[in-house]
């Protein structure tokens, strides 16, 4: 049977250190994924104000409150706050709580690698928002950052993104190789990986894909760091090399990029119905190969993000079809959250209310992904605002909507005290509310012509795009109340048991453990049958 | 299981990932204002914050490592942890595959498509009339805007080595001797390997000994041919696509076998103090798959930058 050995300082206690220390030399796994988590809501609120900016600006036409170059800089440190300080950080802080909970073990398997890679990340943060104030400004390439916008006209502080960069890949791929070590070496005997939970199923194939694509983004950046400082042609034309190739490597990347935002949010809705429905996950094993399939398929579709560059014809209509495999795993995927629900007991609590949002909404924002994926169609589509209104229907109540799932359904066994119900459902309806006034008519706008990246807009749009900004503005508000109902779960509240929720100890190992946890999760670890 | 019965070693709290993030931050911020001098607080002297980051940086490895060291002396690492050890090198080395791959990914693109194109050939010709008298060919000597990225005047291919002087040229050709260093390097830190398993000291010592050698000569040969490539043959970074992707993808590779070659040092001077046995040599092996992954990507840096 499997115990913890504590080094020599320990002196034999068995509980966190005390004070700031605990927070900075910690190798807890539960640590890591409070600060993990913490560090998403902050920069959730830093980005949401950068998105709050622009939708300001973009409330009626005309520029009126703050210069284009200004907005540029918004709307890029707005996209990369939230692709790689919100999203990504959530995930993982959820993962490092979760999986060693799930799998029966004591702690993630590299303790110290792990805490590394959370203090990377407030590093390259500061340096990346530190930018903003100076001289020249801010990235201002959107977080795409096509060269030559990127290379040849950036501002100077580029220098400063590109390390930034470095150092997130860097902490994503130490924190997902110890995530796919965790997964692979530290299950409790008899957890084989066809009985293992879907969260950690869904991490396991993030961990991958983030460990595939994040090199690939450093090489991106690297190159155009070469192609700044050092003279050399990756991306000029003039020299031999071509612009065209940045998109293409970035896609490599970007494209799994975008399944690693939405994985782990799949395993949580796939735990969250189950338990609500009362019934375990229908088609547990076409789960595992949807993921599987999503994975492999979603590293040969990189181009449909560039069908109006100038692509050969075989270019197109390979990465057109292939594209429209995806869909799919994840049609799969979606007919199996609906099956369980099908005939079970369901109730509606919070994370159940968002669950479901998630599928209906997570829905929508695939349909019109397979819209944008018809080429000849994409051409009229293409950097308008049906695109935004695309990729924010699946990373808001999409990714989003996942992890605020996961965090209401977890958050008594963490903090041992249930949330306010009440509060959590006017929580769920402000935002489902909302996100749906706020990016519903980006849709129809977006058809009509509107680009996106634009602070002005031609008058027409205009009643939407009111629409839009009130929705937005109720949406970044509502978040507040998420923020008190975590504060208040951590403070007060009425005391969970070690299930939690009815019938759940069968659903997990987590459930098994007392709530909160013991600071050592599986101290034994458990046989499972 | 016989892993599960033994403890899992968590260590309790460390200063040491802190350090690194620390050191992490230092190291970009002495970067970007060596690079920009002119936004930081640091004005000239930027270079010197580089340079504590990089000191930062091996000061905290070299605790980091003597730690885990000393902790796999004292007996608390068990199976599973070692095998955490493992799985954790396994997928960093695919991680360094990936990071290739993107080099690799940027030369197939240039060579088979921006640069055709750019000549006027295939489906997206057109892009001819950028540069109307440009022709496409590889390596790429004239390159398109001549006055902005002067095209080298030799080139380091197999074919005009051989062409130049039949197989005088290959014998002076330098990648032939750096082939020849790194494949039976490959071949000898193998045997160390064996000699490991098989409690030969002597082996493993002097077999890794001359892996060293022979990959520090690699790293020496790379020298001269870049020398070479500079002040011979006009050949530099900014000699347009060619001269960037054959001194990047090299470049990247040298420095890997220089990590390598430091990571394989330092196994060799914990071999003389006797560490490792037949059935604990994680820090070995790592080293030897690091460098038998160098070696796979040199194989791959012969035929796509200097064969083919
Ligand atoms: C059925 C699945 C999906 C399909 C078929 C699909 C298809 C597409 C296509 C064709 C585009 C390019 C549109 C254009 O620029 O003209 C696009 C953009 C985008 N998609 Fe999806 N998508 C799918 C799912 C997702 C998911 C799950 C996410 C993230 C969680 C996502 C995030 C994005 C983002 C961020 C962009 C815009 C990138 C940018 O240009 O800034 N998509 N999608
Ligand atoms: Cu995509």
């Amino acid at each position: 049977m499997s115990t913890i050995v504590e080094t020599h300082e320990d002196h034999g206690h068995h509980g966190p250190a005390k004070g700031l220390t605990r927070w900075l030399f910690t190798t807890n796994h539960k640590d890591i994924g409070t600060l993990y988590l913490w560090f998403s809501f902050l920069m959730l609120f830093i980005g949401g104000a950068m998105a709050m900016v622009v939708r300001a600006e973009l409330f009626e036409p005309g520029l009126q409150i703050i210069q284009p170059e200004f907005f540029n800089q918004m709307t890029t440190n707005h996209g990369l706050i939230m692709v790689f300080g919100v999203i990504m950080p959530a995930f993982v802080g959820l993962a490092n709580w979760m999986i060693p909970m799930q799998i029966g073990a004591p702690d993630m398997a590299l303790p110290r690698l792990n805490n590394l890679s959370f203090w990377l990340l407030p590093m390259a943060f500061t340096i990346l928002l530190s930018t903003l104030f100076m001289e020249p400004g801010g990235p201002n390439f959107g977080w795409t950052f096509y060269a030559p916008l990127s290379t040849t006209y950036a501002p100077d502080t580029v220098t400063f993104f590109i390390f930034s960069i470095h150092i997130m890949g860097a902490s994503s791929i130490l924190g997902s190789i110890n995530i796919i070590t965790t997964i692979l070496n530290m299950r409790a005997p008899g957890l084989t990986l066809m009985k293992m939970p879907l969260f950690c199923w869904s991490w396991l194939i993030t961990a991958y894909l983030l460990i595939a694509v994040m090199p690939v983004l450093a090489g991106t950046v690297t190159m155009m760091l070469m192609d700044i400082h050092f003279g050399t042609s990756f991306f000029n034309a003039a020299g031999g090399g071509d612009p065209i190739l940045f998109q293409h490597i970035f896609w490599f990347f970007g494209h799994p990029e975008v399944y690693i935002m939405i994985l782990p949010a799949f395993g949580i809705v796939s735990h969250v119905i189950s338990t609500f429905s009362r019934k375990p996950i229908f088609g547990y094993s076409s789960m595992v190969y949807a993921l599987t399939s999503i994975a492999i398929l979603s590293f040969v579709v990189w181009a449909h993000h560039m069908f109006t560059v100038g692509m050969p014809l075989a270019g197109e209509l390979f990465f057109m079809y292939s594209t429209m495999l995806i869909a799919i795993p994840t049609g799969v995927k979606v007919f199996n959250w609906v099956a369980t629900m099908f005939k079970g007991s369901i109730s509606f609590e919070t994370p159940m209310l968002f669950a479901i949002a998630f599928v209906a909404l997570f829905t929508i924002g695939g349909f019109s992904g397979l819209m944008l994926t018809i080429v000849p169609a994409d051409f009229q589509y293409h950097d308008t605002y049906f695109v935004v209104a695309h990729f924010h229907y699946v990373l808001v109540p999409g990714s989003l909507f996942g992890i605020f799932a996961g965090v209401y359904y977890w958050i008594p066994k963490w903090t041992g005290n249930m949330y306010d119900e009440t509060l959590g459902k006017l929580h769920f309806w402000l935002s489902f509310i909302s996100v749906n006034l706020t990016f519903f008519p980006m849709h129809f706008v977006g058809l009509a012509g509107m680009p996106r990246r634009y602070p002005d807009y031609a008058l027409q749009f205009a009643d939407f795009n009111a629409m839009a900004s009130v929705g937005a503005f109720i949406f970044g508000f509502s978040q507040l109340l998420l923020l008190f109902i975590v504060i208040k779960s951590i403070r007060t509240g009425k005391k969970a048991s070690s299930e939690v929720w009815e019938d759940a100890k069968g659903r997990g190992l987590e459930w098994t453990l007392e709530s909160p946890p013991p600071y050592h999760s599986f101290t034994i670890q458990p046989e499972v049958k | 299981m016989s892993s599960h019965q033994q403890p899992y070693y968590v260590p309790k709290s460390s200063k040491l990932p802190f350090a690194m993030a620390v050191t992490m931050l230092t190291l970009i911020i002495g970067a970007s204002t060596t690079l920009k001098p002119e936004l930081g607080p640091f004005g000239e002297n930027s270079y010197l914050v580089l340079l504590t980051g990089f000191l930062m940086m091996w000061t905290t490895m070299f605790f980091w490592f003597s730690q885990v060291i000393k902790e796999n002396n004292e007996g608390l690492n068990n199976l599973m942890l070692n095998n955490s050890y493992y799985y954790g090198m396994a997928w960093f080395i695919f991680s360094e595959v990936m990071f290739f791959f993107a080099f690799f990914f940027a030369l197939a693109y240039i060579r088979n498509f921006a640069v055709p194109w750019l000549g006027g050939e295939g489906e997206k010709g057109i892009s001819n009339i950028l540069w109307p008298g440009f022709e496409a060919h590889w390596p790429l000597m004239v390159t398109p805007d001549q006055a902005a990225f002067p095209g080298p005047e030799e080139e380091m291919s197999f074919g005009t080595a051989y062409g130049h002087g039949g197989l005088a040229g290959v014998l002076g050709w330098i990648p032939l001797y750096n082939t020849i260093c790194l494949l039976s390097s490959s071949v000898t830190v193998h045997i160390a390997h064996l000699g490991l398993k098989n409690g030969n000291r002597l082996q493993f010592n002097l077999f890794l000994a001359i892996t060293l050698i022979l990959g520090y000569s690699f790293v020496v040969l790379q020298a001269i041919e870049y020398s070479e490539a500079y002040t011979q043959m006009g050949l530099t970074l900014k000699s347009g696509a060619y001269g960037t992707t054959f001194f990047m993808l090299t470049g990247f590779h040298g420095f890997h076998v220089c990590l390598g070659a430091i990571i394989l040092t330092i196994m060799l001077i914990r071999g003389l103090r006797g560490h490792f046995s037949h059935d604990d040599q994680f820090g070995f092996e790592a080293g030897s798959w690091y460098w038998h992954f160098v070696d796979v990507v040199w194989i791959c840096l012969v035929a796509f930058v200097y064969v083919m």
